[in-house]
């Protein structure tokens, strides 16, 4: 397993189990992550665990399930069962701009060069991948693309705000007006 | 053109008494190719390997997934041949068409 | 029509070279091939019976003589010589090397064109209505929705990777002429009580082993609002679509499983949680994009209209085959003194939707002679040359006639959809094309033809139903028994606005009897009908008893029903 984060190999802090007994025994090691199960069924014990905590959620389970208990982590992992299987690109869009989960937003599972980009524009911003060449290979993805035609969490200007901000300079330069910002993007 | 109707299909269709080839499409242009009994493939029908049992069955489809982990090739599968008069003939409507190609529109445009 | 700016000149371009790095590590196995397919077919390009197909995208059906000279040049470059037009203004080539692609893909950049998710789990080529801005019915132009639709869909970030393909299309007509209730979104534009232009927005339609018509879940949507409703009905798809059995992932089985109303409900409450914000539609980039669609400089010909029905009376009076072309192929434009020519690819005896690369850039050399260098694609897989003047028919049909695409059979019964089938299509079960061939050489009178008038027949060659069969006045399947090919038939099916899935009429026909039982639906036809009453209101007003007798003899049609 290799881990990137801001654009470089990244060391993995974080312990993942399905298993509270592990979790426990985890803790004094570091942050821990667990399931969406073992935190419901072990919610107050894990907060007294006094360590950094992570939610691991299928494709399945819609981030509404934990809306109030977003607050609690500090990292949420995403699964990606398959790389075909793209509910997680909703999931991640849902607890950014629905939920503002301002934590680590983690792809995990499946996670192939040729998707990054998309992750990284519905708000993913750590991810777990299978082999250190393989992450390697992932970083190559980023620069593929300039500009994008919607607005996403990568915040980078898009098409249309950039064809706006074109249109108003050329105004500009005939009525001595500032441009607009460009706030609307699809 | 006329197709070659598939007669063999009743005599075979209840008994394990037929013979098989590998066939699949080639990566870089999708042309459809036939593993020959020296691990190559071949674009033509007549250089294939035919097998007449389970086992050599298994053992040729395996030799033609491993080219197939190598990217040579996408695919591979068994199909079911008859030979007559030295020649081999696919079964089937489906592997008549890859052999021959379209039954339609080849005079359209090659001229 | 649409003009790339440097940002689209830019993405496009820049997706070719992913694309070449994609092919460039299939080939040298960094890639396996479960990871590559995803990927080349949100490029279009599929591996089928005998080669790769690369199926290009038509932006709503419309080419400028340029591109389709472009389209011509890869046919004969990269291709064996033709193309294949289809029902979702796309065009296909059978024969592209893998290694090439790339190269293809960059010839089509440099025309404005591309071939991004015309095939895979993702929202697919927006369509749109092939008349657009000639049509004398219409309220406003789809075609600047289709591009706005087209530039938002392009690598959504959240919408690339779906239960299932999804197909919208656009209509800013009441006739439709796009299936819209055929579509995953099928959106029709009408008009509130002030004047503004929105959209019935439909959803769920589709093809396929289940064919559904769409079902209205907004009447009215104001087209500022159309891609934040968009956005709230991909999502609510996207999460709860079905993954786990690809029968059932497209919308139409979600929207059937959760009942039109809550579906609409879900998706109400995604999008009142969304709406407002960045995806709404100022008018002014409405106004940028439909710039671009103006109308051509048309001629002032209001004044010369007399004149000109004179001479084209005369023209067609003095000669018959370009008098029964004007009947069939030409249709009213909204502009005086102009025409709207249908350009048949289906000859007869021809393979429906097939061009070679010489007609094509025939057709583009007519385009600018007579058309204002515009071409459209229509759903029935001919070619539409959109704004004629009156006074060029005669010329226009003379050219055309020299080139086998002056067949006056548009809307006939030899005007055939028909998919690629068993001659080219990996997944089908018996052959299409042949078919289409054997049934139009049995209506080769163009008399006959015109006596039969308006009526549709689709061929698929598998329950995919590329070909549309069940929305076909009478529609042929193909099936596989045991290795043979059979083809069974299925009346009533209507693909307008009136949309409606045919059923089946009996037992399926072989190879050779089919053309035969086509013959004697249309008998029968002939046969029931009464004054002026077209194929499909005599079905349903006579229903299909007559037609099972007559295929299936008198005592067989009672078993059948
Ligand atoms: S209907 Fe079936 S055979 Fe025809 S093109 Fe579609 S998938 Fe292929």
């Amino acid at each position: 397993m290799a881990l990137i984060e801001h654009g470089k190999l990244a060391e993995d802090i974080w312990h993942d189990t399905d298993d509270f007994a592990d979790a426990q025994a985890l803790a004094p090691m570091g942050p821990i992550i667990v399931d969406l199960d073992t935190w419901r069924r072990h919610r107050d014990e894990i907060l007294a665990l006094d360590s950094p905590v992570g939610l691991r959620l299928q494709p399945g389970q819609t981030p509404d399930l934990v809306a109030s208990d977003l607050h609690h982590f500090d990292l949420i992992a995403l699964e990606f069962a398959k790389f075909t299987d793209g509910r997680a690109y909703s999931q991640a869009r849902l607890l950014r701009e629905r939920h503002g989960f301002k934590g680590k937003l983690r792809a995990v599972g499946d996670v192939l060069r040729d998707q990054l980009t998309f992750m990284l524009r519905c708000g993913f911003d750590s991810f777990q991948v299978a082999t250190d060449s393989r992450a390697a290979a992932i970083l190559e993805a980023v620069d593929e693309f300039a500009h994008w035609y919607q607005l996403a969490l990568d915040r980078s200007a898009t098409i249309p705000s950039l064809r706006r901000a074109a249109g108003a300079t050329e105004a500009a330069g005939e009525t001595g007006a500032t441009g607009v910002a460009a706030t609307w993007a699809y | 053109m006329t197709i070659i109707r598939d007669k063999t299909k009743s005599q075979n269709s209840n008994s394990q008494n037929f013979t098989q080839a590998v066939t699949a499409n080639r990566l870089t242009d999708g042309y459809v190719v036939y593993l020959t009994d020296r691990d190559s493939w071949s674009e033509r029908i007549a250089d294939c390997q035919i097998v007449d049992d389970r086992s050599a069955a298994d053992d040729l489809l395996q030799r033609a997934t491993d080219q197939a982990a190598d990217d040579l090739v996408v695919g591979p599968y068994l199909f079911k041949v008859a030979t007559e008069g030295g020649r081999t003939i696919p079964i089937g409507q489906r592997e008549i068409l890859r052999t021959t190609g379209p039954s339609v529109g080849t005079d359209l445009n090659l001229a | 029509m649409y003009r790339y700016d440097e940002f689209d000149h830019a993405f496009v371009a820049e997706r070719v070279e992913q694309f070449r790095g994609q092919v460039a590590r299939r080939v040298a196995g960094e890639l396996t091939e479960d990871e590559f397919k995803p990927l080349r077919l949100m490029n279009g390009l599929y591996l089928q019976l005998h080669a790769y197909m690369l199926r290009v995208a038509i932006p709503y059906g419309t080419l400028s003589a340029k591109q389709m000279r472009k389209l011509a040049h890869i046919a004969r470059t990269y291709d064996r010589g033709y193309g294949h037009f289809t029902t979702r203004q796309n065009i296909q080539y059978n024969w592209p090397r893998l290694e090439d692609v790339p190269a293809i893909l960059n010839e089509l950049a440099s025309v404005e064109m591309h071939a991004i998710q015309t095939s895979g789990n993702c929202i697919r080529n927006t369509t749109a209505d092939p008349l657009a801005g000639v049509a004398a019915d219409e309220i406003d132009d789809p075609r600047v929705y289709a591009e706005i639709i087209r530039q938002w869909s392009t690598l959504h970030p959240e919408f690339s990777f779906l239960p299932r393909k999804f197909k919208i299309a656009v209509t800013g007509s009441p006739n439709d002429r796009a299936v819209t209730r055929g579509h995953d979104i099928g959106l029709r534009m009408h008009r509130d009580l002030a004047g503004n232009p929105g959209f019935e927005v439909m959803v769920g339609g589709g093809q396929g082993r289940t064919p559904i018509m769409a079902k209205t879940i907004r009447n009215f949507l104001p087209v500022d609002h159309l891609l934040s409703y968009l956005e709230a009905v991909l999502r609510v798809y996207n999460q709860l679509g079905r993954r786990d059995n690809i029968y059932k992932a497209r919308i139409k089985i979600l929207v059937q499983s959760e009942g039109t109303d809550t579906f609409a409900q879900m998706v109400e409450a995604e999008w009142q949680a969304i709406k407002d914000n960045a995806l709404d539609l100022p008018k002014e980039e409405r106004d940028r994009i439909k710039a671009y669609f103006g109308p051509p400089g048309y001629d002032d010909l209001a004044g010369d209209c007399p004149e000109l029905n004179l001479a084209l009376d005369l023209s067609l009076a003095a000669n018959p085959r370009f008098a029964a072309w004007v009947e069939a192929n030409v249709q009213d434009h909204k502009q005086p003194g102009y025409a709207i020519a249908t350009i048949s690819l289906k000859p007869h005896g021809g393979i429906p939707g097939d061009a070679s690369a010489d007609q094509m850039d025939a057709v583009a050399a007519l385009s600018e002679k007579f058309s204002f260098g515009e071409i459209r694609v229509s759903y029935k897989q001919n070619l539409i040359l959109p704004d004629v003047p009156k006074l060029g028919l005669l010329a226009l049909w003379r050219a055309l006639d020299g080139l086998d695409l002056a067949t006056a059979n548009a809307g006939r019964i030899s005007d055939i959809i028909a998919c690629p089938g068993l001659d080219y299509c990996n997944l089908a079960n018996a052959r299409s094309i042949p078919i289409a061939q054997r049934i139009s050489e049995r209506f080769t009178d163009l008399a006959r033809e015109k006596d039969i008038g308006e009526i549709s027949l689709n061929i698929s060659g598998c329950i995919n139903a590329c070909a549309h069969h069940h929305v076909a006045n009478i529609g042929v399947l193909g099936v596989n028994k045991g290795g043979t090919e059979y083809y069974q038939v299925t009346l009533g099916g209507v693909a307008d606005e009136n949309a409606r899935v045919g059923a089946i009429i009996g037992p399926a026909f072989d190879e050779w009897q089919i053309a035969g039982a086509v013959e004697d639906i249309v008998d029968v036809y002939l046969r029931q009908r009464q004054t002026n009453e077209k194929f499909i209101e005599t079905y349903q007003r006579v229903g299909p008893q007559p037609f099972k007798e007559k295929l299936y003899g008198t005592d067989r049609a009672r078993q059948a029903s």
